[in-house]
């Protein structure tokens, strides 16, 4: 469904990405992981057509992103932000419910109210903060409000960047569960980006380890703890030691 | 000789990246107005936009050009009595404020008020990603930010032009009559039948130009921002600096192509 084929992209004399190849079958849950600053948003924004990578391909469903129409192609997208990224002009609601409220996907302000509180629900928020601003928001929260903003329109292919930081071990198991979900059950294509090896466990089918610019290793979640890979077991158990460095 | 040479081609280089400049904002400013034709059209956007640039500015404006005309009267009242030409007044403050200081201050009091709040609020939505998002929602940020703000400058300074015209008249005239003895009557009649309607259609016109450069400026330089809160205090600097010196620049030239011959 989602293809990269030896993406490249540099910021100045920064070489992030140095040839990505990674495949993500329709319906299934990729969970990227590696350390941070090695380019993991990056990637998902070279997708997206947000960042322009310098060289490679990138492919949905065969077509190529650069060449896709650009609304069709975008609607079929929701995206976390690892920041959320809420408009802070719009009410929490608005938020959650911007794309059904102009568009292609336009409806009713009430069916698209009513929508995004469910929405705001599921993300384990009440009703009452419908109506509140982004900036009266704690940080777990505005990540959750980003997280019903991802998944209001109920797009076929979902990213998410770190949704569970910021939030308490009980909230996570939630939004891991909800991830799970909605790929088990509406058929979404998931691609999530976390540091917490519980959170990949809990939603991932498949893992990729990003390291030095290029995926490092990727194979079922399964079979991640005997993964031979010297990169991969390092990070797993957090250790020192071992062939990625870490400047003391 | 070569100090001479590196400051030539320091000049060069700071030429060349002017004029790199110029033909960036001139395709921003030519994607901005396509969006006026193309939908989806955003009438809330657009709505808040009138509401911020016109509205919330006539305090501003009554205030500069009220001032500026009481000046102004009392300036040409002094400078006109060197020779015995006192009675001039209001014929030229009246041409004084409308045709030159009504649109420049109103310009560059738009400048400094709804130029560096565009920039500002725009670079902030740059660097913490609300720009991306609202791609990622399907929503052109171009049409949803740029558009409706241009357009309603370009629509609405004219109007505040125009009325900080007239209030900065009311200056002159409040001046002219309270402490130089002038006839109000008189005065008022002086300012009528001096104006031409080629000076009102100078005025307005340059509020629209100076409306549009001040809100292009405050867009360019906030999608353009670079990372962090510096980049956003760049932005809104170099926003306001660039309009400032477009909008006299503009000023220059309009009024030659008005009142040349
Ligand atoms: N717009 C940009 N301009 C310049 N450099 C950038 C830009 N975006 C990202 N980078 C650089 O690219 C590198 C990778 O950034 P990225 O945000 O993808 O890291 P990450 O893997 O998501 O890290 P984390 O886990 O901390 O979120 C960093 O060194 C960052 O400084
Ligand atoms: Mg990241």
């Amino acid at each position: 469904m989602i293809r990269m084929e030896q993406v490249k992209k540099s910021f100045g004399s920064n070489h992030v990405l140095q040839g990505v190849d990674l495949h993500i079958p329709k319906a299934e849950s990729m969970v990227i992981i590696g350390g941070s600053g090695t380019g993991k948003s990056v990637a998902l924004k070279c997708i997206l057509g947000l960042v322009r990578p310098d060289s490679g391909r990138i492919m949905v469903d065969g077509q190529d992103a650069k060449t896709a129409e650009r609304d069709a192609f975008l609607a079929r997208f929701g995206m976390l932000f690892q920041g959320a990224a809420l408009f802070d002009s719009l009410s929490v609601w608005q938020n959650v419910a911007f794309r059904l409220l102009r568009g292609s996907l336009k409806r009713p302000k009430d069916e698209a109210r009513e929508i995004a509180i469910e929405k705001l629900r599921r993300v384990g928020l009440k009703a009452d903060v419908a109506d509140r601003y982004p900036a009266e928001l704690s940080g777990g929260m505005q990540k959750r409000v980003g997280l019903a903003r991802a998944i209001a329109a109920d797009p076929e292919i979902i990213f998410f960047d770190e949704p569970t930081t910021g939030l308490d071990p009980i909230m996570a198991g939630v939004i891991n569960d909800l991830i799970r979900e909605i790929v088990v059950e509406m058929g979404a294509t998931a691609m999530t980006i976390t540091h917490d090896m519980s959170s990949v466990r809990a939603i991932a089918d498949k893992v990729a380890m990003l390291h030095d610019g290029v995926i490092q290793w990727t194979g079922p979640v399964g079979d991640l703890d005997a993964s031979g890979d010297p990169y991969v077991a390092q990070f797993i158990s957090g250790s020192p030691d071992g062939p990625i460095e870490a400047v003391r | 000789m070569t100090y001479a040479l590196s400051f030539l081609a320091g000049l060069g280089a700071l030429t060349l990246s002017l004029l790199a400049a110029l033909g960036r904002i001139t395709l921003f400013t030519l994607e901005t107005i396509s969006h006026f034709f193309r939908p989806p059209f955003y009438f809330k956007e657009f709505g808040h936009a009138v509401l911020n640039i016109g509205y919330f500015s006539l305090p501003v404006v009554g205030l500069t050009t009220i001032f500026t005309g009481g000046a102004l009267a009392l300036q040409i009242y002094a400078g006109g009595a060197r020779f015995n030409a006192e009675a001039v007044v209001p014929q030229i403050v009246a041409i004084g404020i409308v045709r030159e200081l009504g649109p420049v201050l109103v310009g560059l009091m738009i400048a400094a008020r709804v130029t560096s709040s565009i920039a500002a609020e725009i670079a902030t939505m740059k660097v913490t990603e609300q720009i991306d998002a609202l791609v990622t929602l399907s929503t052109n940020p171009m049409k949803y930010l740029t558009a409706p703000r241009v357009l309603a400058a370009l629509i609405v300074v004219p109007f505040l032009v125009a009325v900080g015209d007239i209030i900065g008249i009311m200056g002159g005239w409040l001046l002219a009559t309270q402490t130089l003895d002038f006839n109000s009557a008189t005065y008022l009649r002086n300012t009528a039948d001096f104006l031409e309607a080629s000076d009102i259609v100078s005025s307005l016109v340059k509020g629209s130009v100076f409306g549009g450069i001040a809100a292009l400026m405050g867009c360019y330089f906030g999608m353009n921002s670079g990372r962090g809160a510096q980049g956003v205090g760049r932005a809104t600097k170099g926003s306001v600096e660039a309009a400032a010196v477009l909008i006299l620049a503009a000023n220059f030239v309009l009024t030659g192509i008005f009142f040349a011959s």
